[in-house]
């Protein structure tokens, strides 16, 4: 890495980074501790766009950071931490699949991120554009968080871990999305995360719990009372 | 102008419903919100036909033959849906399903949900199409909770995850489609994104990029449409939603996602000169025709049941779409339009039935053509129009489509044909003995609404009889346009 200038290599850091703790997501137990390892990520992502923003001098990243930290860094870990106090799940943790198997699975999904990503970075321009492939593999790694778990907590993190993915895979393909759509999307997830606080006090009204194997139940005995249909759900 | 109302009345609607959706008079309010609404797209429909081809606002909202005819279609059954809504949402309320602090929620979510849904049909940029469907989603996930049972809770965790996690890939598609514009033409910021931009050099984005980008948009976008694989959500949401939701996520929700897929295949078929596709949107449609044709055979539930009819009509649109040609779009565009009029008329009769008997299950519907002649007849006629019977339209898009297909596509005849039928049987099946068996259900407090009911089936049996030529032309200018000539 000798030829490379500095702020370069700490973006491949900060990059590196990222997937490391998509890995420590997948491996994790305990709600919170979810929680905080997603503003970690938002930092992170903090830290790429400034990074970006400074290297390239492009003034809309520096608009897009801001927006990270006020989102991403602080408000939604905010909002999720409130959320777990208020509704007493502190302490929850749940048990998971296999790790080591999840963790191969992981591998294998990164490789595959990079196999599919490959052509995109050849055609790149961008200084940032070999970590594509590892923006790819942080949405895939959020997506095998999400449907290993049985919480709603934890698939919420996992979709936002998503969405943080994306952000920082059209930050490394194009320097970020215009502005409009930019603000749209942080609109939408702000929006996701109030409506499903909504929706937690729903479900824990309903059930005493988050657990979404409550409603899996209820939706076998309805289907078995004359619901009919389909019992699987959250597959893709 | 036009626009501007057009947009501005749902948001301003949102607004005024959000704060006093509660009270007594809201559903009236809500039934003028969406007049204006209707009657602003009327202006714009006018103003186009007069003009030709809007494009404003730093050419971020746009106007073509395409999506105006949907936004008209949309305002109208956002109108009549309203109308429905109106004595059903009070019946609801005195059976006491729902207290006032929900109407509130609901009515200031139904204009919301109308605004994201016109935003998605009139921007010309491809980002804002993303935000506006991902709200329509995040607009309509409370109101299939409205009611609060465990068995809407987990329709809506469902609804959100699934389309949530779809709408995350179609992003990424949007990033793709992004970067090959900037790689390509050099195009910098907001312009790149721009359709109209896009499709005058289509020619020249980079295939490798945007046939993965494609990929990621449809299967995307494809969750929103309820293709199969991807259709969990649909029949639940549909099932356990207020009925008005019911009616506008299958009439319009649909076909605006379609809308969405539609708008990116010209695009990306532009760019890639194969035929990859054409033959996933082909792919994908016929699996989720046999797929809901086999699923319709279990239903007990009957929202349920029409929502899987919803997935099988979905499915042989995206087939027709995915054929191509200008006659295959035509056909598609008009099945787009009578399978929304037509499904949504289907779930207002519903609706009531349900109400009459106290229950969604088929079981307990009985005798409806005894008990309410109207809500019998709007029933019956609706599923035989949508089973594709003529001489309402439904026919005459699904014979277009049919006949194109034996000639372009003649291995798809027999699956498509024999899915149908299967169709026909397992919907006329339950729909019978519902309208014509023995019953002893009550009488309900408010009379329910049938105007949108027979108002709709008469436009759908109106287009299968005659399209007026305006109307022709104007299928025929958005299916050239989809075509890519």
């Amino acid at each position: 890495m000798a030829g490379v200038p500095i702020d370069l290599q700490l973006l491949n850091l900060c990059a590196a980074l990222l997937l490391l703790l998509s890995f420590a997501m997948l491996a994790q137990r305990r709600i919170v501790n979810l929680v905080n390892l997603l503003a970690l990520q938002g930092a992170l992502l903090l830290c790429a766009t400034l990074l970006l923003a400074w290297r390239t001098g492009q003034a809309h990243l520096y608009v897009s950071a801001l927006l990270t930290l006020a989102l991403k860094v602080l408000f939604l870990p905010w909002l999720l931490h409130r959320l777990i106090r208020r509704l007493q799940v502190y302490w929850d943790s749940e048990p998971l699949l296999n790790i080591p198997v999840t963790m191969l699975a992981g591998l294998a999904v990164v490789v595959f991120a990079f196999g599919l990503a490959q052509p995109i970075s050849a055609l790149g321009s961008t200084a940032t554009r070999n970590s594509i492939g590892i923006a790819l593999a942080v949405v895939l790694l959020s997506f095998i968080t999400m449907i290993t778990r049985r919480k709603a907590m934890s698939q919420v993190v996992g979709f936002l871990s998503m969405e943080n993915g994306l952000f920082f895979g059209a930050m490394s393909a194009t320097y970020g999305m215009p502005m409009v759509v930019e603000f749209g999307v942080a609109l939408d997830v702000l929006v996701a995360v109030l409506v499903l606080g909504v929706f937690f006090f729903q479900i824990r009204e309903q059930f005493d719990s988050l657990d979404l194997q409550h409603l899996e139940k209820l939706r076998e005995e309805a289907a078995a009372a004359g619901g009919g249909g389909n019992t699987s759900g959250g597959d893709n | 102008m036009e626009l501007v109302l057009l947009l501005s009345s749902p948001l301003l609607g949102a607004l005024v419903l959000g704060l006093v959706g509660g009270r007594r008079s809201a559903p009236e309010l809500n039934v003028a919100f969406s007049l204006a609404t209707f009657l602003a797209a009327c202006l714009l429909t006018l103003r186009v036909i007069g003009t030709g081809n809007l494009l404003v606002a730093h050419e971020q909202f746009f106007i073509d033959p395409l999506n105006v005819f949907l936004v008209t279609l949309t305002s109208l059954v956002g109108l009549t849906t309203s109308l429905f809504s109106r004595p059903y949402m009070r019946i609801e309320r005195d059976h006491g399903r729902v207290s006032g602090a929900r109407l509130r929620l609901y009515h200031g979510m139904y204009q919301l949900f109308m605004a994201t849904m016109l935003v998605a049909l009139t921007t010309n940029n491809l980002g804002l199409l993303w935000v506006a469907m991902e709200g329509a989603t995040l607009s309509t996930v409370l109101l299939v909770t409205l009611y609060r049972t465990p068995a809407s809770l987990e329709a809506g965790w469902k609804y959100f995850i699934l389309c949530g996690v779809g709408i995350a890939q179609a992003l990424f598609g949007t990033i793709l489609l992004y970067f090959a514009a900037e790689h390509s033409l050099g195009i910098e910021g907001a312009s790149a994104l721009l359709w109209t931009h896009l499709n005058g050099v289509k020619g020249q984005l980079e295939p490798a990029v945007l046939g993965l980008a494609f990929v990621f948009l449809l299967v995307g976008y494809g969750t929103k449409v309820g293709l199969a694989p991807l259709h969990n959500w649909l029949p639940d949401a549909h099932a356990e939603g207020p009925t008005p939701i019911s009616a506008v996520l299958s009439g319009l929700l649909l076909n605006v996602a379609i809308y969405a897929v539609v708008r990116c295949k010209v695009l990306v078929e532009g760019a890639l000169h194969s035929a990859l596709p054409s033959r996933m949107l082909m792919g994908f449609g016929l699996l989720s025709v046999v797929l809901a044709a086999c699923f319709l055979w279990r239903q007990r539930d009957i929202k349920r049941l029409f929502a899987y009819s919803s997935i099988e009509h979905m499915g042989i649109i995206t087939f027709a779409f995915g054929m191509g040609g200008p006659v295959a779009n035509f056909a598609a565009l008009l099945h787009m339009t009578v399978h929304s009029l037509t499904k949504s008329a289907i779930f207002f009769a519903a609706g009531h039935a349900a109400q009459k008997a106290g229950s969604q299950l088929m079981d307990d519907i009985r005798g409806l053509i005894t008990l309410s002649p109207t809500v019998g007849w709007g029933l019956m006629l609706g599923s035989l129009a949508i089973l594709g019977l003529p001489p309402f339209g439904v026919f005459a898009s699904e014979f277009l489509i049919l006949t194109t297909a034996m000639r372009e596509q003649p291995w798809a005849i027999p699956i498509l044909l024999l899915a149908l039928a299967v169709a026909f049987a397992a919907i006329f099946g339950r729909v019978q003995p519902m309208v014509f068996g023995e019953t002893r259900a009550r009488r309900l407090p408010h009379p329910p609404a049938l105007l949108p009911v027979f108002a709709h089936l008469a436009i759908v049996l109106l287009l299968g009889l005659y399209i007026p030529p305006y109307l022709a032309d104007w299928y025929r200018a958005a299916a050239r346009l989809i075509a890519g000539q």
